[in-house]
């Protein structure tokens, strides 16, 4: 920008017949300084409406009484949060998002990487394959809860109906851990490929020839892929494990449909809250028992959270993938 | 010259953009549905499960040609609730009409001025008392016209109940049970006989949550004393009936143990080790047709409800009035509710009518069920009407303790991850934690 700029300064100022020229010149030197801010706002602005404005006002109102109706009620300070985290099922609901994101999350991210070293090779028809990989993302997320959740049906779904059939015995889905795969299948269903694909991009930026100086030197397949491929990935890696973090600990829809309707458990995460998420017990605190300040409190302990796994997670991956690169 | 030419343009572009980003937010919250100039004014109706009113608003539309309705429904009363409780409180965003479930309806009535009064000299008495009752307020304000009422039977598969032995003939099957005097204590008696002698291993209900239902529904006073204070529910009638059903259906084997509305459920109706009984209000019927399939014969239905009469469930039909069209909202919901509308619905499923003429009606007292084995269902069912004396109150919190309590029955009965004594602690601790 600046490079362009600069020469057209002394051009308007060499005008002879400028009437304005002393207003032109502050109007051009304040187009010179404030257009870039102008350009990069409209993200900030955003931002600011739709991300920063909710956060303040959701800090707002978890230190009030806040009826759902009846809107805001008292001032109260920090009761909302003492109730919360005196809550065995808020811990719980905490225990389950990190369960279910850990058995989603680690499986999804080794296969999207094989997934995507596979479709990096020189395949025939490759758009069709890669276009492949992200179908199931592009289904509603609803409708794929609604779909697995008949498969994981206790009594007449698929799965259980194959593992009778080859004489195995049936699994109670509803269960503590049971639950979580199930949900963590969902969840992996939509998103491995998606991440497969990022990944991918990311492979395909890598300078082709380190694989070439590689195969010169003798290494294999598998070999340039655990020295070249893994290591050159590590700023995808990051973002892919960042991003898998906020989706992971967010985890509604799958939970939400869980279980079927408004028996059994179903819609509120199991009557034992078995496979309560934290996003689901925000809900049913703030929509079902109509106590929005308690449910803004959680939605604050869960960006602290968020921002807390997020953390730790970056300084984990960094970790390992710098001493790949070291390699 | 150019480059500043054009980048006064993208100067210009990006002050632009931003003003108009700014403006539709402002904006956007207003813009709604109010933009019919001279052609007819659009009115939605929000309804759950299905009330059957899609022939009826086509009936009303043909007979105004200056109103045009739509009808939304959800998935459910559940989901319904939510959405009424999420919109009301933001003023904005619900249909003309809405629907609304008996158990709720108390927890919207202290709100009760975000709801349009529907008062109309003419439709005095329309109602029986008790339901026109549950939708008045403490000004006198009329919130809603009643839609269904929902007085029990029991529905049962008189295939299976012959198979174990017991008498399976709709009146002998009633008397069995007690008749007139029939009580929770033989019914679960009853229900041990037949899970004893069942031969293809049926279960005596469908879950311990309906056969819940059922008895709160007989108690004046559930969960909170009349003034809306919660009851201590520690050693109250409410623990006593949470275990004893608990008891029979898990330990004593009589409960199928699937949750209510879910998958499983749907696919036990039909099944040779299916439940045997379902608590039924007239709006079930239809839900068990459905399940069970056209084709499938066994299921009757039998003119008693243990412990007296019961009421499950029953709607009304609400104006808020952040409605743009109260008038032609107020005037469609009193068409829907009238006595035509309710006995036509239920000659069409089984809705039982709120309205006294619809109720006395010769043709409803006159209407057999062809599925339901020939049972006069409509004759029973108003009996079961005549057999309701308790209406119980159900104030503001009751839909959330209620909730409460449901889910611990299900962690015994459906999920079995709990005792019932320890489930019962946890419900204490998380009324609790309510408010």
């Amino acid at each position: 920008m600046s490079s362009t700029t600069a020469p057209a300064e002394p051009a308007s100022r060499a005008r002879p017949n400028n009437d304005g020229g002393g207003f032109r010149q502050t109007l051009a030197k304040w187009d010179f300084k404030a257009s870039p801010y102008l350009y990069i706002a409209p993200f900030f602005i955003l931002f600011g409406i739709f991300g920063l404005a909710p956060l303040i006002y959701t800090a707002w109102v978890a230190v009030h009484d806040w009826h759902i109706i009846g809107g805001q009620g008292d001032f109260v300070g920090l009761d909302n949060f003492t109730a919360i985290l005196g809550q065995a099922m808020f811990w719980k609901s905490v225990f389950n998002t990190i369960s279910i994101f850990l058995i989603a999350t680690i499986p999804q991210l080794l296969a999207a990487i094989f997934i995507a070293a596979a479709l990096d090779n020189n395949l025939r028809a490759g758009t069709f394959w890669r276009m492949g990989v992200l179908l199931p993302f592009v289904a509603a997320p609803v409708a794929v809860a609604i779909i697995f959740s008949n498969l994981f049906g206790n009594e007449f779904g698929l799965i259980n109906n194959i593992l009778q059939s080859i004489g195995l015995d049936p699994i109670r889905w509803t269960g503590e851990l049971s639950s979580h795969v199930a949900i963590a299948t969902m969840v992996n269903f939509r998103w491995t490929g998606y991440n497969a694909l990022i990944l991918l991009a990311g492979m395909q930026a890598i300078p082709r020839d380190l694989y070439e100086a590689a195969t010169i030197d003798g290494a294999g397949r598998m070999r340039q892929f655990f020295s070249v491929t893994i290591p050159m990935l590590r700023p995808t890696i990051i973002f892919v494990v960042i991003t898998s973090t906020i989706g992971g600990l967010q985890v509604f829809d799958e939970a939400k449909m869980f279980g079927g309707g408004g028996g059994g458990g179903g819609g509120i995460g199991g009557a034992d809250g078995q496979w309560k998420t934290i996003t689901l017990f925000l809900w049913e605190v703030g929509w079902r028992q109509s106590n929005l300040g308690r449910s803004a409190a959680i939605a604050w302990l869960l960006f602290l959270l968020i921002v807390l796994i997020g953390a730790l997670n970056f300084f984990i991956t960094r970790r390992i993938s710098s001493s790949g690169g070291k390699r | 010259m150019k480059s500043r030419a054009l980048r006064r343009t993208a100067l210009l572009a990006g002050v632009a953009t931003t003003a108009i980003v700014l403006a539709g937010c402002a904006g956007g919250a207003d813009a709604g549905d109010s933009t019919e100039g001279d052609g007819p004014v659009t009115i939605t109706v929000a309804t759950f499960n299905d009330f059957g009113y899609a022939p009826f608003i086509e009936e009303f539309m043909k007979e105004n040609p200056d109103i045009k309705v739509v009808e939304k429904i959800s998935g459910g009363s559940d989901e319904s609730r939510e959405n009424m409780l999420n919109f009301l409180g933001q003023d904005s965003g619900l249909s003309d009409i809405e629907a609304v479930e008996v158990d709720w309806l108390s927890e919207l009535m202290q709100y009760s001025d975000r709801f349009v009064d529907l008062t109309d000299p003419e439709l005095e008495g329309r109602w029986i008392d008790w339901k026109q009752s549950q939708a008045t307020d403490a000004e006198g304000r009329v919130i809603g016209y009643g839609t269904d009422i929902g007085p029990q039977g029991i529905a049962y598969r008189a295939d299976l109940v012959e198979a174990a032995g017991l008498p399976s003939e709709r009146e002998a099957f009633a008397e069995y049970l007690g008749g007139a005097d029939a009580t929770w204590d033989r019914y679960f008696e009853v229900g041990a006989e037949f899970v004893a002698n069942s031969p293809t291993g049926a279960t005596w209900f469908d879950t311990v949550q309906g056969v819940y239902m059922a008895q709160v529904n007989q108690l004046e006073n559930a969960y909170e004393e009349n003034d809306g204070t919660p009851i201590d529910l520690e050693g109250s009638d409410v623990e006593e009936i949470f275990t004893t059903i608990l008891e029979h259906g898990t330990e004593g084997g009589q409960s199928a143990g699937v949750g209510q509305w879910t998958g499983d459920w749907d696919a036990y109706y039909n099944k040779d080790d299916g439940f045997a009984t379902i608590m039924a209000p007239g709006w079930m019927l239809n839900i068990i047709k459905d399940r069970a399939g056209a084709d499938f014969a066994g299921w009757d239905i039998a003119d008693v409800l243990p412990g007296g009469g019961g009421n499950w469930g029953g709607a009304f039909l609400t104006v808020p009035t952040q409605s743009k069209h109260p008038e032609e909202a107020k005037k469609l919901a009193a068409y829907l509710t009238s006595p035509e509308v309710q006995l036509q619905l239920f000659l069409n499923q089984g809705t039982l009518p709120s309205t006294v003429e619809a109720l006395a009606s010769e043709e409803l007292k006159g209407a057999t069920d062809e599925w339901f084995n020939n049972a006069p269902v409509g004759q029973i069912l108003s009996n079961r009407a005549d057999a309701v004396t308790v209406v119980p109150y159900k104030g503001a919190s009751y839909k959330k303790i209620h909730d409460v309590i449901v889910n611990g029955m299900n962690r015994v009965d459906v999920e079995k991850t709990q005792g019932i004594d320890e489930s019962w602690d946890q419900v204490l601790s998380e009324l609790g934690s309510l408010n």
